[in-house]
């Protein structure tokens, strides 16, 4: 096992080995190979009634190989390092070409620019790991007697990947994401309502210096809210959506669909667009992989391009689309910095990092009291969007209603569903305020971790599916 | 004994060496494929091979957990004593033990021989196969975003230090699509599918044309009037909630009071429509084994029958805790999890009438053919939801125009309550875990649209 750390991942795969693996894999031709080498170590626990549970350890490590030939990528991943295992992968993956063999460029020096961590989490030890849980687990039961169950996580996990390709590439990062969750059930008589609230980022355990417990508080007194909820109304609205993870609205309903491989596809209700206006000039939107420390962030995507900063919609126009290697090469565009895969189990797809709107102009204040009957959208459980007919749904986790311009009544079960094009459109207040919250964004059966922000945005009309009758 | 039966002996064996009172071993062995196709040509062809072991450990009553990737001599015992040192971390809890052995009865069928014997060629063109399908249907469908196909073999073992062991081996495959229509105002999707446990169990055409059929029908969809009235949901919907159901049905979310159904064991809770049975030893279903996670024997579980709550389902940390019986319901998503309570195969009893008698007894609702949102939209403590729904309405007894962004909302326990009716033909769907169900007719749901 590779357990030598230096820092950058350099360590997992010789260049020499690396080249001659490339070479095998065009070994039946082939215009493109590359191997992808990867070390995954990771600790996760967690603490529910009270009790410290759940305490895993974790190691992997293999690579995969892959050889574009024409339109067809062949792939193929093994378990382990040894060059034999490489070296299989590579037979694997040109097993099922038939053309005449092809040198790989010779690689050139390593790039590599890993996000610095202060604190490896890996040489804090379990100890205070535990008394973190045990004190998120106080704090959140502390809230009031209401509180019925109480349940935190803890996660580290460290990545360290290489990247060599026969254009003679050479690439590596060491990647470090600390994240803690918390989640509360509250309960009054015969009315239960959840809180839930994480904290994380591509940083270490300095994460967790500033009083990491507040999280614990704020999913108690979400769930605490709650209980006061009436059920969310239904209709069509005006909504204010709150910042942070609010984002996730525009990452479901305009990032997925700006993803090259839908747009190439004809799956994307942006394809042809650009150069258009699809929003008001007040919107400006970012797909940043490169934003010190967050939770999107890496040194290099998963192809060994350096992350990157992408306007992707400035003053309401779309500018750019997100992508990958295989799709920039289709466009004749230069790659973004957006090809990346949940492990070496998988094929890099075009994927966003960290996408946000930036900050605008209005105050929320001065957004909510232009409404007069609306509703306040503090945050979601989560969304899901069908890029190609545009289709998106939310599901608020915490939920207002606007009433004469003030925040009334919290709301219980209210989904936002609505088209992508008429809702971006639809956005008429952009906030001054601004901030970044963390997700897990599934495309094509793979997991990647990603940042959503803004501050608060006002969709002008929008469809709330409620409970109430 | 195999290999792999020979890696968990060891990493029993390394744990106890390395403190552990007690120790379980299970590793995976899976080789599969993916052909993904676009275009009438092979977008992508995928070959993997993947082992792994993950460790129990337990000293006392606290209990760790390690896994890896590393089957050599030296990597097993390593992952053994992290198991150990994991279990060091962990509380005291007086339910936690090893599970003791049982009597596993084999189960044969598991592993169809056609995964082995199609070359990689002849599953590419079933794939290209589907996608033609759905573009020779109808002009209107003008793409298939992607068709895919993929299969695997897998061999599991297991043992443990109380004298558990078991082996087996399975195969599973799919292939779908997600075909492209094209209407005046945009595209439409539609999803088309089919599971079995080798090549030679799936029909590509009929895959292609239910992908195609699905698109086409929407096209032209506009938004429904808000509205509370009946709702017939169709076997690919019906499995979602079917799922949500069964995982408010694992005891581990019951016993601490994070599901709906907690405390109503023998309650009369839904209607003598719906019946619901957990079977992990259908030899139909993708999820059947002759051992669970934990290597306790798989069986079939009553969950809701004749309207009643019969049984949670319990692995044996859950089961120690209320002095009952593990049904064998402990899942595991590989080696890098632990096991935990969870469905395997779930059975929606079938009713005795057509879809067409299902549209005729719905009169005036809606036909609900896809949901999204799930994991956002639905309560899972508290069994309330609102999901983004598409479909078509219901008028005099019929299917008419289609519908979009809209919502269902209700309650879990309640919807039990007001299924009316449940269609005479099943179908396997993998949504909501592994289901089998027919489409069900639920007497009044909210539909939010206009």
């Amino acid at each position: 096992m590779s357990t030598a750390a230096n820092g950058n991942g350099a360590d997992l795969i010789a260049p020499e080995v690396a080249e001659r693996v490339l070479a095998r894999a065009l070994a039946n031709g082939g215009r493109f190979a590359e191997v992808f080498a990867e070390s995954r170590q990771g600790l996760t626990m967690a603490i529910d009634e009270s009790r410290l549970e759940s305490v895993q350890s974790a190691a992997e490590e293999g690579a995969g190989v892959r050889v574009i030939d024409g339109a067809t990528t062949y792939f193929a991943h093994v378990d382990g390092l040894d060059p034999a295992d490489l070296e299989r992968a590579a037979d694997e993956a040109a097993a099922a070409l038939r053309g005449a063999r092809r040198e790989p460029q010779a690689l050139g020096a390593q790039f590599s620019q890993p996000i610095p961590i202060e604190r490896r989490p890996e040489e804090v030890d379990a100890a205070t790991k535990a008394v973190l849980l045990r004190e998120l687990d106080e704090r959140g039961r502390g809230q009031g007697e209401e509180i019925a169950q109480f349940t935190a996580s803890y996660a580290e996990a460290r990545r360290r990947v290489a990247v060599a390709n026969s254009d003679g590439l050479l690439a590596a990062d060491d990647r470090t994401r600390t994240r803690i969750g918390a989640q509360a059930v509250a309960r009054r008589g015969e009315v239960v309502e959840t809180g839930a609230e994480t904290l994380g980022a591509h940083r270490g355990f300095e994460l967790l210096e500033d009083d990491p417990g507040q999280i614990a508080e704020q999913a108690a007194r979400k769930a605490l809210t709650l209980l006061a909820a009436r059920p969310a109304p239904s209709g069509s609205m005006p909504v204010v959506v709150g910042g942070g993870f609010g984002g996730v609205l525009f990452h479901e309903m305009t990032g997925h669909g700006l993803e090259a491989d839908h747009i190439q596809k004809g799956a994307s209700v942006y394809a042809g667009k650009l150069g258009e206006a699809v929003a008001q000039p007040l919107l400006n939107a970012y797909d940043d992989g490169r934003l010190p420390g967050e939770w999107g962030s890496d040194g290099i995507d998963d192809e060994g391009a350096p992350t990157n900063k992408t306007l992707v919609i400035e003053e309401g126009r779309l500018v750019s689309y997100l992508y990958d290697h295989v799709t920039a090469e289709r466009d004749g565009h230069r790659p973004t910095g957006n090809g990346r895969r949940e492990s070496f189990r998988h094929l890099p797809i075009p994927r966003m990092t960290n996408t946000y709107i930036a900050p605008g102009e209005a105050t929320p204040e001065a957004m909510i009291e232009e409404v007069e009957n609306g509703f306040y959208a503090v945050s979601f459980g989560g969304g899901q969007v069908d890029p190609a007919t545009g289709d998106f749904v939310f599901g608020v986790s915490e939920g207002y209603l606007i009433e004469n311009g003030k925040v009334t009544a919290p709301c219980r079960g209210a989904t936002l569903v609505g088209n992508c094009l008429d809702a971006l459109a639809a956005i008429d207040a952009v906030g001054d305020d601004f901030w970044m919250k963390t997700g897990i964004c599934g495309k094509g059966g793979q997991k990647v971790p990603v940042g959503t922000g803004q501050g608060h945005v006002r969709v002008g009309r929008m469809t709330v599916g409620g409970t109430a009758r | 004994m195999s290999e792999l039966s020979e890696a968990t002996r060891r990493a029993v064996e390394a744990a106890q060496g390395a403190g552990a009172a007690e120790a379980e071993a299970y590793a995976s062995r899976e080789s599969g494929r993916e052909v993904r196709v676009h275009g009438g040509e092979v977008e992508s062809l995928t070959a993997a091979t993947q082992s792994g072991i993950g460790v129990r450990a337990w000293i006392g009553n606290r209990v760790g957990y390690a896994y890896g990737t590393d089957l050599s001599e030296a990597g097993v015992t390593a992952i053994a004593a992290r198991a150990a040192e994991m279990a060091a971390i962990a509380d005291e809890d007086e339910y936690a033990a090893p599970p003791e052995p049982a009597e596993i009865e084999a189960l044969s069928g598991l592993d169809d021989p056609s995964v082995q014997t199609w070359e990689t060629p002849r599953v590419a063109e079933l794939a290209l196969t589907v996608e033609r399908t759905a573009l020779a249907a109808d002009e209107r469908v003008v793409a298939v975003e992607q068709a895919v196909y993929a299969d695997s073999s897998e061999r599991v073992a297991i043992s443990s230090s109380v004298g558990l062991a078991g082996e087996y081996e399975s195969s599973s495959c799919y292939a779908y699509l997600q075909a492209l229509a094209e209407g005046d105002d945009g595209r439409e999707t539609g999803l088309g599918f089919g599971l079995a446990r080798g090549p030679d169990g799936l029909d590509p055409v009929e895959i292609g044309a239910e992908g195609a059929a699905r698109a086409l029908a929407m096209i032209g969809a506009s938004k429904p009037e808000s509205r509370a009235c009946p709702v017939v949901l169709d076997p690919t919907v019906a499995a979602s909630f079917a799922g949500l159901i069964g995982g408010a049905l694992g005891a581990k979310a019951v016993q601490r009071g994070r599901s709906p159904f907690a405390g109503r064991i023998e309650e009369e809770l839904a209607s003598e429509a719906f019946a619901l049975h957990d079977d992990g030893r259908d030899p139909e279903g993708p999820a059947s084994a002759p051992f669970d996670g934990e290597g306790v024997p798989r069986r079939r579980t009553a969950l809701i029958e004749q309207g009643r709550l019969r049984s949670y389902l319990y692995d044996t940390y859950t089961a120690n805790r209320e002095g009952v019986h593990s049904t064998g319901s402990a899942a595991r998503a590989g080696y890098r999890s632990l096991p935990s309570v969870s469905t395997s195969n779930l059975l929606v009893a079938t009713g005795g009438l057509s879809e067409a008698e299902l549209l005729r007894a719905a009169g005036e609702g809606v036909y609900v053919t896809d949901v999204a949102g799930l994991h956002s939209g639905v309560n899972p403590v508290t069994g309330i939801f609102s999901v983004g729904a598409s479909g078509r309405t219901i008028r005099g007894g019929e299917l008419a125009e289609p519908i979009r962004e809209f919502t269902i909302a209700g309650e879990l326990v309640a919807m039990l309550g007001a299924v009316q009716e449940a269609g005479a033909e099943a179908r396997w769907v993998p949504f909501g875990g592994s289901v089998k169900t027919p489409p069900l007719l639920i007497a009044e749901l909210a539909v939010s649209g206009s």
